[in-house]
């Protein structure tokens, strides 16, 4: 795998998670990034001018991730919080997004009252949401059946599903069902035959030149086997998808941002609205970062802006932090 | 890395529990691995063990008991975890910080687990036949 290379081209692994905030000049703000050619490259900080002529006329959406509402401890005592401030900053965009994405633990622990209070909130954007669980929320007794039986609807097999809007196909893939134990080899998220067969199915006759947005909440690629940041058989559904000229990818669970361009796919993964963790491997474990000061906490949360233009197949992705 | 630190804090624990069993010459017995006298002492104190979870790790990974004794792991992290065996023989509910979970291990084998929430924490239980040791 070409995944040693990836982490170097994007710095990202050997730099502590503060370290990199600094050097990409991200406080306190956005950075809009534009894939022209198949590589980001940054534009301008939010508010700036190149935020401010938002393409009109194409499909805009928003992606927020792992809410984990029920959460209580350092660094965030209340993400129920952070969650109403990331929908607030979605209801006062002026290009308004045609639906939202929730990439996965919405709930700190499956309960329903942690999803009732993150319904409320993200109810208040007055949007069509589409979910996908994290592994916190299919942590119920029955694995992941009150998920299903709340979020489930319109969907096949364990959750997944497609859709298309405005020319993108849209894709929903459910990482959190299957996985390899850490035994002999790394705990790594799986996606399963089933799904991978569904998915090949899928796309199976579209276009090569129809975009495709893929997402799932554990990350596509290995970013970091030691703590399990990576999808087992990823490979084979990208392989699905090779033929496809623009294919982006949208995960969750690192709660942080890190991309990567590997030919006509670009990977993304996003903050969460609740809590920071440590880059890969500057920690001893991927747990909360507790130190993170209150009054520091809102540059490490944030939500995504994705902006397909007509006539162009790569779209722009603007992630902004819930710094007001 | 607090992989470094449990081993200090599992020595420290088991040594008090040593003491306690009054069996003061056993004070060396060596670990990270519980030796025949360590399972003797979980035995003796008719004490359950513990596996402590913090940073994303067990502790110890590897906890050998003899059959009949109940296991508990408490949740010391800031993050949930949940219990599993590879066969089903035992799982716990989704574990929050503090919370606990104990099995009885009743029949001698090996009994790898994880947690299931992250598959890549991994631990082992190694029950050995009662009265033996």
């Amino acid at each position: 795998m070409a995944d040693r290379d990836d982490k170097d081209l994007l710095g990202a692994a050997k730099m502590d998670r503060r370290g990199l905030l600094k050097c990409m000049a991200w406080t306190g703000t956005g950075v809009v990034w534009t894939l022209s050619g198949g590589v980001p490259r940054t534009l301008g900080l939010i508010g700036g001018a190149a935020a401010a002529e938002a393409p009109q006329g194409g499909l805009t959406f928003v992606q927020i991730s792992d809410s984990h509402i029920g959460f209580h401890l350092p660094p965030n005592p209340d993400p129920s919080a952070t969650l109403t401030e990331a929908i607030n900053k979605i209801k006062a965009m002026r290009t308004q997004p045609a639906f939202l994405v929730h990439t996965g633990d919405i709930s700190h622990l499956s309960k329903e009252e942690q999803w009732d209070d993150a319904d409320q909130i993200i109810k208040s954007a007055n949007k069509q949401v589409f979910f996908l669980p994290g592994e916190h929320d299919v942590a119920d007794a029955d694995n992941g059946k009150a998920y299903l039986a709340r979020y489930g609807k319109n969907t096949k097999g364990k959750g997944w599903y497609s859709f298309d809007h405005g020319g993108v196909h849209f894709i929903g893939l459910i990482n959190v069902f299957e996985f390899q134990p850490g035994f002999k080899s790394a705990g790594l998220a799986k996606l399963g035959d089933e799904q991978l067969e569904w998915l090949e199915k899928d796309v199976a006759g579209r276009s090569a030149s129809t975009p495709i947005v893929l997402m799932a909440h554990l990350p596509l690629w290995t970013i970091y086997e030691q703590w399990g940041w990576g999808t087992q058989d990823a490979g084979r559904a990208l392989g699905y998808l090779k033929r496809f000229g623009s294919v982006t990818v949208l995960n969750g669970h690192i709660h942080q941002i890190i991309q990567k361009v590997e030919g006509n796919v670009t990977f993304h993964t996003a903050d969460s609205t609740a809590f920071p963790q440590p880059a890969p491997g500057t920690a001893p474990a991927p747990g909360p970062m507790k130190e993170v000061a209150a009054n520091e906490l809102h540059k490490y949360l944030g939500i995504r802006t994705v902006n397909y233009v007509r006539g162009k197949s790569a779209p722009a992705l603007t992630d902004s932090t819930l710094v007001a | 890395m607090l992989t470094i630190v449990n081993p200090a804090l599992r020595r420290r624990r088991i040594t008090l529990l040593l003491g306690a069993v009054g069996v003061t010459a056993l004070l060396t017995a060596a670990l990270p691995e519980l030796t025949a006298a360590g399972v003797a002492v979980v035995q003796a104190a008719a004490s359950p063990a513990t596996v402590q979870i913090d940073n994303f790790a067990f502790a110890p990974a590897t906890l050998t008991i003899t059959a009949g004794t109940t296991v508990t792991w408490k949740n010391e992290d800031d993050s949930p975890h949940r219990i599993g065996d590879k066969d089903g023989t035992f799982k716990s509910a989704a574990l929050d910080t503090d919370d606990s979970f104990s099995h009885t291990f009743a029949t001698p084998g090996e009994y790898p687990y994880i947690c299931t929430i992250h598959p890549y924490m991994v631990g082992k239980i190694i029950v050995k036949p009662a009265g033996k040791s």
